[in-house]
């Protein structure tokens, strides 16, 4: 089992499609999310948060508000002690504490509209709020920046006076916006284009949008008066939020417990910490539990999104359509602090395609916008829906097929790609080709339609992960997962037990720990669970494995070589012996005699998770009247190494080309002169809904299992973002007749663009 | 804060609590009753996460107020499951992996229940414009569409009209 | 010799702006130490906040790896995800 992976048709629990163990709770109303938790004593807590887009904090008043009858305590930024700081890691890599601190509670300046200035504790959700009311902020308004072009600009009010731009030699006299320059590339671009039989470039935007999880942020926490603290709360990695209240309260992480609840859609967003230091903090003064559920607007206004982008991309490539070079710059709004996932746009964009000449360039740039978090394939969609464009452009200069140009460009095993990992297990090529022979492409596209495609990558990870595997005495076995279950987890991690340990998945269930009740997790997160929490699993189920062969060897005083796991039970192979195999049950029943509880914990750094390709067709039409896009067939296809439970394999790709159409469509920031969002809500910021959309075809791409994993699981949560930005957007350019380079595609934008035609 | 006494028949059973009066049912049946099967994903009638049926019709019950439900009768979907045995709408959904987050989920399964009590044949179009008020992030509803679509099928056979 | 290339801007920081040079070591440890005593910080940096591709293979942390003679080794922000 340990060298290589089982063979698709010998397994009997992986690649069927079980009811998840956690499903009757989610479907009666039982299954406790972050704002469902109440307890005795418990206390309202509330954020103050600033009107202005970019201000300086003179004083804060919070007199009158403590007067108040029934409010109980009130935190700013001056209750945080981060300390040393440093680094911990989040959703899009390592973050500054400090500066996830004074998002949560600003420090000095308030940065954003929505940023969160000061919060109080009170008896009653009425009485939080009239103290809010009572909280003074003095604030002397400073000039804002939205635009990230205007961020750059040498004029621009600068947000924070210790900015310099890393990776600029020299270093920067000046203080500026951009955070980051980030350079990669190979090979002779300038030649390369020198040469070219043909070239294409553009100009592309893409705007700000929200991860959109239907559950807004929520948590309670409960201070204990010997210092140790509870904090329940939905994230996507109990761990790490530890880790931050940690630090940001400068606490020892024994004396913080941290409970997930259910988690209510993260896609990336809750991959760091907006509530729980500042409940922590109030509760901590005040001695109560303090519990914290954030407003639909406080969630657009102060949460997620993930960056709008700008990007110039140059394209050169042989009569054939063989991509010869490929220049790019991407600026990347990091909103009010450095952090953008600009390096994964730069290292993603090129990496469905074997280009060998590449020049890429990325701006990390800071404007008066909510700090961005990560979203599903951070960075990658953005500069896909450049890319793909650019590609589509080209194949139409050269009048070749859309899938045919990406099948000669597309990536095979043994590959380089520009960050330094080479390609393997990839069924780039084999995805494309199947996705050809779907009836969806071999049918014409009907009148007064057009069809787009496009591809995409996201890398993957393993990493920490721990796993536990109980078995019960009656022969139940109970996995213990490290991660919050966002999309049907505890399904996969149940059956992959049960795959190894022979038995029917009702045997097996799974449950989500909290921090005190199995080893470190990183969080849920870079599409990492089933491969790596997957691979502990695996392995802790494995040791129980051996730890019952060992029990019957001992039963049946024979050598354990003798004894083979089969079915769910111990058989002898032993010819001198005439025993009956002993099964779970058995084998769990007299554990007492035979050395005692049978349960086996496994910590592991996972090493060899393999990245994931996609690809999308897209067919729409536009209304003429109204400039309205309706999407009326859709179908995905990814390389998905082995899908363990293959519904939510489906639903991974299903959901995010949703997420992809609302994007391409719909989803945006506006914000108005003063730099105050105008749309935060969800009438205003329009989510795909069910009467959007068609049924989401899905080819789940099985030839090339991922050997470094047991059942050959690739990550596939990411993936299905990338490529519906450009699929649509390349479907709409056909329609309006020219190519549509900035998103959303909005009815007003698509109605311009097709007047102006 | 002034309070009143509501008096409502919540899932079948008679329920007395104190409300506030700027209060939303919502917040009443989840803080007052603690029946948090619904959710507040917006609070402003958006998402419907917090479906319920009042008086037969299907609400957002965060836009309602708490003391708008004195003598209505209220089905949540703590009162969906039928003693020990799931409905069929709730059997569908987990048999179709209609959830992944399951937390919009409580809201689909009020409006999908409330949209076959009135047309147990809808076709596949009415589903998705009668569950336009549903809002999920995680499925693309797909799989949503396809549970309903069963379920009702299942419906018409057990109860042939 | 192996050798070094880097993808990160913060390691431009560091190495005065130079992005691909030899080193001795065979080991990943023995990476670290060469890179904090060739480029003081960078090391700890490396270890702290970055991952390494050795020959085509993302190791997030790869302290016990070793290098061979020819190997390439690219320095990369660690890649995390939604």
């Amino acid at each position: 089992m340990s060298d290589g992976n089982q063979g698709g048709s010998k397994l009997k629990v992986v690649g069927q499609r079980p009811v998840r163990p956690d499903g009757v709770d989610k479907v009666t109303g039982r299954a406790m999310f972050g704002a469902d938790f109440h307890l005795p004593g418990m206390l309202t807590g509330r954020i103050k948060r600033s009107p202005h887009a970019h201000a300086r904090i003179i004083r804060i008043d919070t007199s009158a508000a403590e007067a108040l009858a029934g409010v109980k305590a009130v935190a700013t930024g001056a209750d945080f002690d981060t300390g040393a700081g440093g680094e911990v890691e989040a959703g899009e890599g390592a973050t500054a504490v400090k500066e996830v601190a004074a998002n949560c509670l600003a420090m000095g300046k308030a940065l954003y509209q929505g940023h969160a200035v000061a919060a109080v504790a009170a008896t009653s959700p009425e009485i939080a709020a009239e103290a809010l009311d009572l909280i003074e902020v003095t604030y002397e308004v400073l000039p804002h920046v939205i635009d990230v072009e205007e961020a750059i600009a040498a004029n621009a009010p600068v947000l924070h006076d210790d900015l310099f731009t890393t990776g600029v030699t020299p270093k920067p006299a000046k203080p500026s916006n951009v955070a980051v320059k980030t350079v990669m590339g190979r090979g002779d671009v300038p030649g390369a284009f020198a040469a070219a039989d043909v070239t294409v470039e553009g100009h592309y935007s893409t705007a700000a949008v929200h991860q959109g999880y239907i559950e807004p942020h929520a948590c309670v926490a409960s201070f204990g008066a010997d210092g140790q603290s509870v904090v329940w709360c939905s994230s996507q990695g109990q761990f790490l939020v530890r880790a931050l209240c940690a630090k940001i309260l400068n606490m020892p992480l024994s004396d913080i417990k941290v409970i997930p609840a259910e988690i209510g859609g993260g896609f990336g967003g809750k991959t760091t910490v907006y509530l729980e230091p500042v409940a922590l903090a109030l509760s901590r003064k005040c001695g109560r539990p303090v519990k914290i559920v954030m407003s639909r607007e406080e969630v657009f206004l102060a949460s997620g999104p993930t960056s709008g982008a700008v990007m110039d991309i140059k394209l050169a490539a042989t009569e054939a359509g063989k991509i010869t070079a490929a220049e790019m710059t991407l600026k990347y709004q990091a909103g009010a602090f450095p952090g953008s996932p600009v390096h994964l746009g730069c290292m993603t964009a090129f990496a469905c395609y074997d280009v060998e000449n590449l020049a890429l360039t990325g701006y990390d740039v800071v404007s008066n916008r909510p700090k961005v978090a990560a979203y599903r394939a951070p960075g990658a969609p953005m500069a896909a829906f450049a890319v793909e464009s650019a590609i589509d452009d080209l194949a139409k200069k050269l009048g070749m097929d859309p899938i045919d140009i990406r099948i000669l460009n597309g990536v095979r095993d043994g590959m380089k790609t520009v960050y330094g990992a080479t390609v393997r297990s990839c069924a780039f090529v084999e995805m494309l080709e199947q996705l050809k022979a779907h009836p969806h492409y071999q049918t014409p596209v009907a009148a007064g339609q057009a069809r787009g495609v496009a591809a995409g990558f996201w890398f993957n990870i393993g990493g920490e992960s721990s796993a536990a595997v109980h078995v019960d005495e009656d022969g139940g076995v109970t996995v213990v997962s490290s991660n919050p279950d966002i999309g049907g987890s505890r399904a996969s991690m149940a059956m992959m037990a049960a795959e190894v340990l022979g038995l029917p998945i009702e045997k097996v269930r799974c449950t989500v720990a909290d921090t005190t009740s199995i080893g470190f997790s990183g969080s849920t997160g870079g599409s990492r669970v089933t491969f790596a929490t997957g691979m502990a699993v695996c392995q802790a189920a494995e040791k129980v494995v051996v730890d019952l062969k060992r029990r019957a060897a001992a039963t049946w005083e024979c050598d354990i070589a003798n004894v083979e796991w089969r079915d769910g039970a111990a058989v002898c192979t032993d010819p001198a012996k005439d025993v009956k195999p002993l099964s779970m049950k058995a084998l769990a029943s007299k554990s007492a005699k035979t050395g005692g509880p049978i349960a086996s914990e496994v910590s592991i750094n996972a090493q060899g998770a393999a990245a994931g390709y996609g690809a999308h067709i897209c067919d729409l039409q536009i209304d003429r009247e109204t400039g309205r896009t309706t999407v009326v067939r859709y179908t995905a296809a990814q390389d998905v190494g082995r899908a363990i439970h293959p519904s939510y394999v489906e639903g991974q790709l299903q959901g995010g080309a949703a997420q992809g159409v609302g994007w391409a469509l719909n989803e945006e920031y506006v914000y108005g002169p003063k730099g105050t969002l105008d749309n935060a809500s969800f009438l205003d910021y329009r989510m795909p809904v069910a009467s959007d959309l068609p049924m989401i075809d899905t080819i789940l791409v099985e030839t090339k299992p991922n050997p470094r994993h047991p059942f050959g699981a690739k990550g596939v949560g990411e993936v299905p973002i990338v490529p519906p930005l450009a699929a649509v957007a390349n479907a709409v350019s056909q329609i309006v007749g020219k190519r549509m380079t900035s998103l959303p595609l909005s009815p007003a934008r698509v109605l311009a663009a097709m007047e102006e035609k | 804060m002034s309070r009143v006494r509501i008096s409502t028949i919540v899932n079948g059973e008679p329920v007395e609590f104190l409300g506030g009066g700027g209060q939303s049912l919502l917040d009443a049946l989840r803080d007052e009753l603690r029946l948090t099967g619904s959710k507040e994903g917006c609070g402003t009638g958006d998402c419907g996460a917090c479906s319920v049926v009042v008086d037969g019709r299907l609400v957002c019950s965060c836009l309602m107020l708490a003391p708008e439900a004195e003598g209505k009768r209220i089905e949540t979907i703590e009162g969906m499951q039928e003693g020990s045995e799931l409905h069929p709408l709730q059997r569908q959904f987990l048999e179709h992996a209609a959830l992944q987050c399951g937390f919009c989920t409580p809201g689909l399964l009020v409006a999908s229940k409330a949209l076959l009590d009135r047309n147990p044949d809808p076709s596949e179009t009415e589903v998705r414009y009668w569950l336009a008020g549903n809002m999920c992030r995680c499925t693309g509803y797909d799989k949503v569409v396809r549970a309903v679509l069963d379920a009702a099928a299942e419906l018409r056979q057990e109860r042939p009209r | 010799m192996p050798r070094v290339q880097s993808i990160s801007s913060r390691v431009r920081d560091f190495t005065g702006g130079l992005d691909a040079f030899d080193v001795e070591a065979r080991t990943v440890r023995a990476l670290i130490r060469e890179l904090d005593a060739r480029f003081p910080g960078l090391g700890e940096l490396v270890e702290e906040n970055m991952a390494i591709a050795i020959d085509g293979e993302i190791f997030q942390d790869a302290l016990g790896a070793s290098l061979g003679e020819a190997s390439e080794i690219v320095l990369i922000p660690k890649i995390s995800g939604g």
